[in-house]
């Protein structure tokens, strides 16, 4: 069981801050570093993983600094997101490789059973340069399990994946989390986190902004104000029927379409087709105008 | 030093298309050994020139610069020294084991080439052949730490090597006289000269420097250069932008 502390962690490269103040720990089970491009999650995960020291704050692992520290991947386990690898040897000699530079004692049965983890036994003679993104993707895997790591830092781990190999692996980092492992790993999409991640860590531009299990997070989500831009037979005639509803929070009538805020967002979407059939107005188009995820996020950070 | 880091880097160096580059200043200098001969008829002074101007002083430094930047420049730039470096293993021991394969590849692509263009354009019972083949095996030992270093310092190792190589050792040493005396060539030559006694002078073998602060020199900047390479090792920035 090990646990990865980050007290007052920033980071600026020049006058650009990528990490702002951030305090966290990450203990045993999956947490997920959820957040925008450029939020500044490889940043964090470079410094977790010692290669890249902090600006100003600690990063420990169990109490011991992992920057100039390489006595900590004895106990670390690290997925790259750069794809490059040793491309002229085959899959099955790179894992051992790394086996061997763990020092293990057997290093072809750890390298077997990595690759059988990552169910690429069968394609383990082939040249690397020759490898699939997902299949590359299984490999940096196989090599950051192979000496049975306590801690798993990956850096966006689905990206490149199809549909089948994501279940794979989220299946495994699922198994990872339940046997008392530290997974951490990093994804700019709310779905596939929440899916597997017992917590969650918000970034967003180099901030912590939220913390918690996915519910607590998509509360958080959900339960902002939603924007609406709604084009319908009778603008005006709706816009006075959701006023005197009080289903929402601001109705705005100055451009072409009707805007609409709504804080509690269950509330309105049931009540607005009601209220169109009351007033026999005809609904053409519905949209959510802040739907994007950067969005979200921005709304979390304000907050 | 580390087999599994030796074997990996030497895949590198040799499993990628570049490692063709490494073959084609040698058959030049071959080429050219083979020219040498048929025109001077095989004495000895004309393939000391060969070998002190071309071999020495063009093919030795860029072979080095090529074969240094090979061994670690190129995983430092795709990303993939992060697998050696998640590892448990000193930086010592990674700086140490690249070093040893750089030096390795220097002297099959470079030392080896020039001790038998020597026999070819011109030797008398091997002198020419051993002091050469001292000479650069001494600069290679230099010349890799020293682009080693860079490499890991810099990203822009080859261009910078580039210069040193060309700008300093072969131009500006031949206008500004106290530049000779500050190059791994001239100390590396020095010890050339030493092995040839009698016949340095006769074969226009003079080096800039006298063999014992050859030798310091050479001594000095392979030490400090590795030391700046394992430094620069232990803090070298890894991290995609996200």
């Amino acid at each position: 069981m090990s646990t990865l502390e980050l007290q007052g962690v920033s980071r600026w490269y020049g006058d650009v801050v990528a990490v702002n103040d951030v305090t966290m720990s990450i203990g045993p089970g999956v947490t997920g570093l959820l957040g925008p491009n450029g939020a500044g999650k490889s940043t964090l995960i470079s410094m977790m993983g010692g290669f890249l020291s902090p600006s100003s704050g600690t990063v420990t692992l169990d109490g011991v600094p992992t920057w100039r520290n390489p006595d900590v991947y004895k106990v670390i386990g690290l997925v790259p997101e750069a794809e490059a690898m040793y491309d002229m040897v085959t899959g099955w000699e790179f894992v051992v490789a790394n086996a061997r530079l763990h020092r293990l004692h057997d290093p072809e049965a750890a390298a077997r059973t990595a690759l059988e983890q990552v169910d690429m036994m069968d394609a383990k003679d082939r040249e690397i340069s020759g490898y699939s993104k997902g299949m590359k993707q299984r490999v940096k895997m196989a090599t950051a399990l192979v000496h049975d790591p306590a801690v798993l830092l990956l850096d966006e781990p689905f990206n490149g994946m199809d549909p089948r190999q994501r279940i794979h692996l989220m299946d495994l980092l699922t198994h990872l989390g339940t046997s008392g492992r530290t997974v951490l790993f990093s994804s700019h999409i709310l779905e596939e986190v929440e899916e597997i991640a017992g917590t969650i860590e918000v970034v967003v531009a180099g901030r912590h902004a939220a913390s918690g299990d996915f519910r607590r997070i998509r509360r958080l989500m959900t339960e902002r104000p939603h924007q609406y831009t709604i084009d319908s037979s009778d603008n005006r005639l709706l816009a006075s029927a959701i006023i005197a509803d009080g289903s929402a929070d601001t109705v705005d009538l100055t451009k072409a379409t009707l805007s609409v805020q709504a804080s509690d967002f269950g509330r309105f979407v049931h009540a607005l087709p009601k209220l169109a059939r009351d007033n026999d107005v005809r609904l053409f188009e519905i949209t959510p105008a802040d739907e994007s995820l950067e969005s979200v996020f921005a709304y979390l950070v304000a907050r | 030093m580390n087999l599994t880091v030796i074997r990996l880097t030497m895949r590198g160096l040799l499993g990628r298309r570049r490692a063709v580059l490494l073959l084609i200043l040698p058959v030049v200098l071959l080429g050219l050994a083979g020219l040498t001969r048929w025109a001077s008829g095989g004495t000895p002074d004309a393939s000391a020139t060969l070998a002190g101007q071309f071999a020495m002083g063009t093919l030795l430094p860029l072979m080095c610069l090529l074969i240094s930047t090979g061994v670690i420049g190129a995983e430092i730039d795709d990303g993939s020294i992060v697998y050696l470096l998640a590892k448990p293993i000193p930086r010592r021991t990674i700086v140490l084991s690249k070093l040893a394969v750089a030096l390795g590849a220097a002297v099959v692509f470079a030392v080896l080439p020039t001790i038998i263009a020597v026999e070819i354009a011109g030797d008398e019972g091997g002198r020419l052949g051993l002091a050469f083949g001292v000479s650069t095996a001494l600069a290679a030992v230099a010349y890799t730490a020293l682009f080693v270093a860079l490499s890991v310092a810099t990203r822009n190792a080859v261009i910078l090597g580039l210069l040193y190589a060309l700008l300093w050792e072969t131009v500006l040493g031949g206008y500004v006289p106290g530049i000779r005396a500050v190059s791994v060539r001239q100390w590396a030559l020095s010890v050339g000269e030493r092995t040839l006694g009698d016949h340095a002078a006769a074969w226009g073998v003079s080096a800039e420097v006298g063999v014992a602060t050859g030798v310091v020199m050479l001594v000095v900047t392979t030490a400090a250069a590795a030391f700046l390479a394992v430094r620069k090792l232990q803090t070298l920035r890894l991290v995609s932008v996200d």
